[in-house]
């Protein structure tokens, strides 16, 4: 290992981290922007040409406020609980490849920072650590309010875990390797795993939803229910942190359904012009942020129970039956590819959609509402 | 600080603030005393409360074991300083009451005030007071849906929601000079006549909202997610809706079709083609179907009653109640007495008392009005419907969880203003 190799990781995490922070900037104003279209306003246009300037003047504000912890607070865990948030949404991306390799002074630059061989096992373990974070939060600031934001957050981790689970599962299976890197690559010749496993990217980006707290999942912090949920009680730079959080992990997981499903860097063009590489896989986050944003617009909000129902009763068992019969196909054709493989995995997806309206109707048809 | 509870069986007072358990031990269960259940104070200051209604719910995990609602945060004594106002200035005061029906209060205000001088009112004044009227259900019901869908997360209706409204708005502007606090309607007929462009206006509205009506609808009504969250919840009995003397689309949910438009006619409803929508389910949904269908039967009202709108005078010729027109002042010494006998000193009433009470978008909106043979009510009593209605909230609640009482609060549609007044 040379000192080049050394300072190539530590200049690419310092972009990487740059690129997250900027992309959490104006994906805030991505969504105000395109909130305020879909919802007949114009959205924020005051702060330097078009409003562009916004996520800075955001930025500034939130700094300047004054930070107060709550006198029963449990101090510690208080002001632990936003880093331990917005860290492992940071770090998460380090195993998403970016590109292909490129020329940069002669050099051969890979534009992935860690290309490890179990990259999918790290995203699960990364990504759940992030809940504490919300369930110290709430605990720690002994505020009722907060503390039903936190055991919400809690109990919709436990729930939507396996199911995202089963759909990162099925690139693995498909692809035969956990890193990001080969999982990308095994997607080249344009078959995108979406193709062959829509109901799979479905459930990922479902699952995904529900990770990140978002609407329609947006218990933890149901505002017209809990007030703020877990945050009710941070202020200034620490509840920036939590937005923060929230808002990369967003990216975050729109960057792993484009690199599992829809062939990440892939595209067109890519393997003369590797730098095309960065640029497809931003149109395909910015796509899925904007399918987030657009979830956000129009669905009402889950109710905390129909939410845990969904979750073990029907999101579960279907990813699970569909993990289950993809790997039957794929221990079938294991040399199938394309075409061949597309086919078999086509009545997989079918048979899996009819036991997903089955147990929607199980599930969710007979519903108790009081206790 | 002392802080009046509304109990289910009246009032109370007791202390909250104190936190002391064994002073609101009536009003919970044995097991918060035990410690085994949490005692949530929700508002006033609550997004979801809509105004501030304060909440002192009783948890078991997120269920609600009990429900006690604390009013009172907005009161304004409007009743009592009714009373030290002459009858044409007191109506200014029943605009602040329920700020989304002003012209609903103004109506059943003009009308307690008609029946007590007994003072005629000309049919051209009638026309629009019902096309009034009924556009003011419309924008009150808007609201309504823009705020419960809220509640639940549906955040785009809302902005849709008070995108129409604004129209209705702008119509009030036009004929009334403001926006929300219109007082538009007078004794014995309207401040003025409508502008013109104002039939134009409401045309231009008539055609434009069916459409959107549709819109709401298809956010809305066959979402699986709303139906999850509204369907069976809160549910309301018939007996229960009677017993509690509940009224409005709370209870047309139910079944009900008690409607003050249809059974006991005022303003020349009667002229009127249009239904009453019932549901016989009770639960928010019902009463999400009803208030929309609501919509469409005013659209309805208003379109006949502006193809039917007479020519005409649209106040009464009464000049010992009405000042006279503003050309006449010039010219009759007789006018200008009245003018000024009028807004100097206003009118007597004579010693009785009236009750009379029009449907609200939100029930059965009363006033009791006596007089005293003086210029200045003696007292004046409104029977409000969200005060009423309100009651009915902790019997809905139990058992149900936080989310849902949120939904539960916004389909029972309280203002704040017409409970404390």
């Amino acid at each position: 290992m040379d000192a080049a190799l050394i300072w190539e990781w530590v200049i690419k995490s310092v972009i990487i981290l740059l690129i997250m922070l900027t992309g959490f900037a104006y994906l805030t104003f991505y969504e105000r922007k395109a909130l305020a279209r879909i919802q007949v306003r114009i959205g924020p246009n005051r702060a330097g040409p078009g409003g562009w300037l916004q996520p800075v003047a955001d930025g500034i504000k939130l700094i300047f406020k004054e930070e107060l912890i709550p006198g029963s607070a449990e101090k510690v865990t208080f002001i632990l609980a936003p880093i331990i948030t917005v860290v492992p949404a940071l770090v998460i991306t380090a195993v998403l490849p970016w590109g292909d390799t490129v020329q940069i002074f002669g050099r051969q630059v890979s534009l992935s920072l860690a290309n490890i061989n179990v990259g999918v096992l790290y995203i699960m373990a990364i990504a759940s650590i992030a809940v504490y974070g919300i369930v110290l939060a709430g605990w720690s600031s002994n505020n009722k309010y907060a503390t039903m934001g936190g055991l919400r957050a809690s109990a919709q981790m436990i729930s939507y875990e396996l199911a995202l689970g089963t759909a990162f599962a099925l690139p693995v299976l498909l692809s035969g390797s956990m890193s990001l890197k080969d999982i990308t690559v095994a997607q080249g010749g344009g078959w995108w795993y979406i193709f062959l496993q829509p109901v799979g990217f479905f459930i990922f980006i479902i699952a995904g939803l529900a990770e990140v707290n978002r609407s329609p999942f947006d218990l933890p912090e149901a505002e017209q229910e809990l007030t703020a949920g877990y945050h009710t009680e941070y202020s200034g730079m620490k509840f920036a942190l939590f937005y923060m959080g929230e808002y990369i992990k967003m990216i975050a997981v729109s960057a792993f359904a484009a690199t599992f499903f829809l062939g990440g860097y892939q595209g067109p063009g890519v393997t003369q012009y590797p730098w095309l590489g960065p640029l497809y896989l931003f149109l395909k986050i910015f796509v899925l942020l904007f399918w987030m944003i657009w979830m956000r617009a129009t669905l009402p909000r889950f109710r905390y129970d129909r939410l845990m129902a969904f979750g073990w009763k029907v999101l579960f068992p279907v990813s699970f039956a569909n993990l289950l019969l993809t790997a039957v196909v794929v221990i079938i054709w294991p040399q199938a590819s394309g075409l061949a493989l597309f086919v078999p995995l086509m009545v997989v997806n079918v048979l899996v959609l009819l036991l997903a309206t089955v147990l929607m109707a199980a599930g969710l048809g007979g519903k108790k509402n009081v206790a | 600080m002392r802080t009046p509870v509304i109990l289910e069986d009246g009032m109370s007072n007791v202390t909250l603030s104190a936190v002391s358990l064994d002073e609101i031990k009536h009003l919970v269960s044995d097991r918060a005393i035990e410690g085994e259940t949490v005692l949530l104070n929700m508002g006033p200051q609550h997004p979801s409360t809509h105004g501030v209604l304060r909440l002192l719910l009783e948890l078991d995990g997120e269920t609600i074991v009990n429900c006690v609602p604390d009013i009172g945060f907005l009161h304004t004594g409007v009743e009592k300083n009714m009373e030290a106002k002459r009858y044409l200035q007191a109506e200014v005061m029943t605009d602040r009451l329920d700020y989304l029906n002003t012209m609903g209060n103004n109506l059943v205000y003009c009308l307690a005030v008609e029946k007590l001088v007994d003072l005629d009112v000309p049919p051209r004044a009638q026309a629009i007071r019902v096309i009034m009227t009924e556009l003011q259900r419309i924008a009150s019901h808007l609201v309504w849906l823009a705020t419960h869908a809220l509640d639940l997360g549906a955040m785009s209706v809302f902005l849709y929601c008070f995108r129409e409204r604004e129209n209705i708005l702008d119509i009030m502007e036009m004929v009334s000079g403001q926006r929300m606090m219109t007082t538009y309607f007078r004794p014995g007929g309207l401040w003025r006549d409508v502008p013109v462009g104002f039939e134009e206006a409401v045309r231009q509205f008539l055609r434009l909202f069916p459409a959107r009506i549709e819109q709401y609808e298809d956010l809305l009504t066959n979402n699986p997610i709303f139906i999850d969250r509204t369907k069976g919840i809160g549910v309301l009995s018939k007996e229960d809706a009677l017993a509690w003397g509940l009224t409005g689309p709370i209870i047309r949910g139910s079944g009900i079709p008690y409607d003050l438009r249809k059974v006991q006619p005022y303003s020349g409803y009667e002229q009127y083609d249009f239904d009453v929508p019932t549901r016989e389910e009770g639960d928010v949904y019902a009463r999400y179907l009803v208030r929309m269908e609501e919509m469409r039967q005013s659209l309805r009202i208003i379109r006949q009653a502006l193809d039917g709108l007479p020519y005409g005078p649209v106040r009464s010729n009464n000049r010992k109640f009405v000042p006279p027109p503003r050309s006449e002042i010039g010219t009759s010494m007789e006018a200008l007495i009245h003018h000024f006998k009028i807004w100097t000193d206003g009118f007597p009433a004579p010693k009785n008392s009236v009750f009379i009470s029009v449907e609200s978008p939100r029930g059965e909106l009363g006033v009791y009005l006596e007089g005293d043979g003086g210029n200045k009510p003696y007292r004046v009593h409104f029977r409000t419907p969200s005060f009423v209605n309100l009651q009915a909230l902790p019997m809905l609640s139990k058992g149900h969880l936080v989310a849902d009482l949120v939904g539960i609060i916004g389909s029972i549609d309280i203002v704040l203003g017409d409970v404390d007044r």
